[in-house]
């Protein structure tokens, strides 16, 4: 029977997987706030075809999106020869390559829910901001982030949870190098590979309850949000 | 230069905008019209939410828009107060957060103008949400925070439209304050003529992108020609002194320009100044003083025009009462001719109603 406590790989995983999910989080959002935003509020046929793209991880097969990102960035690749030659050198196998691969795997779990709080902020209230002498900066600052706030928990919590259970696109750009590379849920893998059932369980298990607790404390946060919201809608 | 000055020209499909304004630099000029005639363009306009092909806004000597010389101010850096229809309140700011919005950007600090807050009787109401506010103190609120911001222009897209009877009755008497005490023009977009008769001093009358005849509001009403002359709504606006009160019968005396007349009791106490609206169908013609009439306001005046096609059914007729007030009668064509009437003639107006406008 092997010991129910964590080994030192699994700490590292866990560490790794929270630090993965944390800079990618934050990535996400500096990319996905502005994105949606133009999103939100476009005319042009151009948005639609941002649209689609940043949808594309929501229908593809994980190990699709890791294979070209795994091309792209390689030594033959594009973003690979520009990479080197900024000397930064290659990005699969490293953290940032992953940082990269999560990030572009979770973008529509972030922007969707953005776009959607967003594009219901009426064009009213910015008029509004506007005869009250607030910029397009100030008002959206002040006005838009906080009557989308119930979007933008949500798409906290999605594209954290998302990129922690990820591992299609992660075994494809970042392999399974312990401590650099390895994170949960390739660690759940392995463990399982290895017949450590009760390891994996615990791993496993805790990513459960997590995931889960997360999303019951964004229902309970929206609720206590949108219960003055749903009746402000009324007419305010 | 003062005053403000307004052209905008503007095409969409369906729709075209042509108007040229010059207004008072202050009182209240409202923009009256039937829906989809424009007014509100007009407005969005002014307030550089909509932009217009060509177009001039002058506001004493500050221009904000001129597209002669490509000049164009951004909404946000024109100092105006806009009052939507909907209140518009930030759902996510108190009574209190709303006002700072505005009165922060407008360079004001964030405490809100006890002045202001008691002339729109909002001062118990800063710690409220919107969510908990009725519909007519949402849109008291929304005034006083179009002022926070101290504006130059106070622009109004039918404030009271989206209320009930009553709410508009609730703020009509602070509106009413306020015309008495704003220092800035207001311009003020409606489709109701009551509000007009309350509050207007200047009128613009809009119809299919145009102005159709513009002035102080005594002489558009009373005008033969204006678009309103036309309908069933023709009237003019008096002003008047509570002089009485009778409460043995439930009457009140109005003092309009040295003249009496008795309209059904008001609550305002002796000295009160209000307006009146009489309208053309109300108002009866006679050759001679009517005797044992159950009509109590009848006053000699002279014919000072007669409107109306040859061949219309009804005309109606421009009065002018010796102390100076107009007033317009509607008559058959027939009563026309059978009474002879013609400018100059003398003649009785019997009025069946006097309506002070509350």
């Amino acid at each position: 029977m092997p010991d129910l406590f964590l080994a030192t790989e699994d700490w590292q995983a866990i560490a790794l997987t929270a630090r993965l999910a944390a800079v990618t989080l934050l990535i996400l959002f500096v990319i996905g706030v502005p994105l949606a935003w133009w999103l939100a509020r476009t005319h042009s046929r151009l948005g639609s075809l941002v649209s689609a793209l940043v949808a594309v991880p929501l229908v593809l097969p994980p190990t699709v999106l890791g294979f070209y990102l795994l091309v792209l960035l390689g030594p033959q690749g594009p973003v690979g020869r520009l990479t080197e030659s900024l000397g930064i050198g290659l990005l699969p196998f490293t953290f940032p390559g992953l940082v990269v691969a999560s990030t572009l795997f979770s973008l529509p779990f972030v922007v969707q829910p953005l776009q959607a709080s967003f594009a219901a902020v009426s064009e009213r209230m910015l008029e509004v901001a506007a005869t009250l002498r607030a910029g397009p900066f100030d008002t959206f600052w002040h006005v838009v982030l906080p009557l989308s706030r119930p979007g933008l928990l949500s798409a906290a919590v999605l594209g954290f949870a998302h990129t922690l259970g990820e591992f299609g696109v992660v075994l494809m750009i970042g392999g399974n190098i312990p401590g650099r590379t390895q994170v949960l849920s390739i660690a759940i893998y392995n463990r399982v590979e290895a017949f450590e059932y009760a390891h994996a369980h615990l791993l496993a298990g805790s990513l459960l309850v997590f995931s889960f607790i997360a999303l019951l404390a964004l229902q309970f946060i929206n609720r206590a949000v949108s219960t003055t919201p749903a009746m402000l809608r009324g007419g305010a | 230069m003062s005053g403000v000055e307004a052209r905008f020209r503007l095409e969409r499909p369906g729709f075209s905008l042509d108007v040229a304004l010059e207004l008072p630099d202050k009182g209240v000029s409202v923009l009256f019209g039937p829906s989809g005639c424009g007014k509100t363009t007009v407005l969005r306009c002014a307030a550089g939410l909509t932009r217009s092909e060509h177009g001039l806004m002058r506001i004493g000597d500050d221009c904000w828009q001129d597209s002669e010389t490509r000049r164009w101010l951004p909404t946000h850096r024109r100092p105006l107060g806009y009052v939507f229809q909907e209140a518009s309140l930030f759902p996510h700011l108190s009574v209190r957060g709303n006002l700072a919005f505005a009165s922060r950007r407008g360079g004001q600090g964030d405490r809100p103008d006890r002045k202001l807050m008691e002339l729109l009787g909002i001062d118990r109401l800063l710690d409220r949400m919107p969510a908990a506010l009725s519909g007519g103190e949402r849109q008291r609120v929304a005034i006083a925070r179009a002022l926070s911001a101290s504006p130059q222009l106070l622009l109004m897209d039918e404030p009271l439209a989206a209320l009930d009877a009553e709410r508009k009755r609730e703020i009509l008497p602070y509106l009413e304050r306020l015309h008495r005490r704003l220092s800035i023009p207001v311009l003020y977009v409606t489709h109701a003529l009551d509000e007009v008769a309350q509050l207007a001093d200047h009128l613009v009358l809009m119809d299919q992108g145009r102005v159709r005849m513009a002035g102080p509001v005594g002489e558009v009403m009373a005008s033969l020609d204006s678009p309103l002359a036309a309908t069933d709504q023709a009237s003019v606006v008096l002003d008047a002194r509570v002089s009485g009160h009778d409460s043995a019968y439930g009457l009140t005396r109005l003092d309009v320009e040295g003249i009496d007349l008795w309209s059904a009791r008001v609550g305002h106490e002796i000295g009160r100044r209000l307006r009146l609206r009489v309208h053309a169908r109300d108002v009866s013609l006679a050759l001679f003083r009517p005797e044992g009439s159950s009509i109590t306001n009848i006053l000699p005046a002279v014919i000072e025009a007669i409107g109306g096609d040859d061949d219309a059914t009804q005309c109606l007729v421009r009065l002018r009462t010796g102390s100076g007030a107009q007033l317009l009668s509607r008559v058959t064509r027939r009563s026309r001719d059978l009474l002879a009437l013609e400018p100059g003639m003398v003649i009785y107006a019997q009025i069946k109603a006097v309506v002070p406008v509350v």
